[in-house]
């Protein structure tokens, strides 16, 4: 863990809990870093298998989730997707594109008071099936959109 | 949105942006100067280039997170991040932070404009 990471952790309040467990001697650097981000989810090459490392359970699909993302991206360098929910109590969205390398492109926590409103721009690879997962409460619920890309953003 | 009205640091390679509308929401706009190498790429010369992507970003408001992000190298290039939250109030810190798999990490404070 080099300096830049640690002040990270440190202004994430993470710093705070890690320096109790490294003074009770049960510091394990590993699952530090993949608190902060997780690298089975990000390095799953199926789709399936990102979903079920972050959410665990089923996932239901719901009007109340939108994708909000061009039918068709000319350039799949950028493609802005967005999501947004219209259910209360939202504390986590993901976004996946399924023919990409690695599905999973990003990966949001929200806190109390944070509009379920998000906007990224993703690399899609091919034309592709983007999903979009939200967490209410204790359930996960989905939505998905098939966006048509011209040109491949991955580069090669 | 003009230029000038993004928050700008000369060394940083992140813009932040926090306005506030009249319903109350804080509406946060970031962009970042970030290469996000997925790792996948090759040279021309047939080198793969070696994986270099954000993989963290976090926004604060008064000290408070509001939300964070961990990122896969398939975020496009030069970041952009929208957001938005409650409760915010003109004059508000909103921090922005970045780190990337390299270690390398930026934080910038803006305050919230209307």
């Amino acid at each position: 863990m080099n300096s830049e990471r640690r002040r990270f952790l440190g202004e994430s309040g993470l710093m705070l809990a890690t320096l109790g467990l490294v003074s009770s001697g049960f510091f394990n650097r590993a699952r530090a870093n993949s608190e902060l981000w997780d690298s089975t989810a990000f390095g799953a090459e199926e789709i399936e298998s990102a979903i079920k490392e972050i959410v665990g359970v089923d996932i239901f699909p719901h009007a109340d989730v939108s994708i909000i993302a061009p039918e068709i991206a000319e350039n799949g360098a950028v493609v802005p997707v967005g999501v947004e929910v219209a259910m209360p109590n939202i504390s986590k969205i993901a976004i996946l594109c399924e023919k990409n390398p690695h599905p999973l492109a990003a990966l949001y926590d929200l806190s109390e008071g944070t509009v379920a409103n998000i906007r990224t721009r993703i690399k899609m690879a091919e034309t592709s099936r983007v999903v979009v997962i939200a967490k209410s409460g204790d359930k996960f619920y989905s939505a998905d959109k098939l966006i048509k890309v011209t040109r491949g953003g991955c580069g090669g | 949105m003009s230029v000038s009205r993004w928050e700008k640091d000369m060394a940083a390679a992140m813009k932040v942006r926090a306005k506030i509308s009249d319903d109350g929401i804080t509406d946060v706009r970031i962009l970042i100067r970030h290469d996000m190498e997925t790792g996948l790429r090759k040279e021309k010369d047939g080198t793969l280039v070696p994986p270099h992507f954000i993989q963290n970003v976090m926004v604060k408001h008064q000290g408070r997170v509001v939300l964070t992000a961990q990122w896969g190298a398939a975020v496009s290039k030069n970041p952009y991040l929208n957001c938005q939250f409650l409760n915010g109030t003109v004059g508000d810190v909103v921090e922005v932070s970045w780190i990337d798999n390299k270690g390398q990490a930026e934080s910038i404070n803006t305050n919230i404009i209307v």
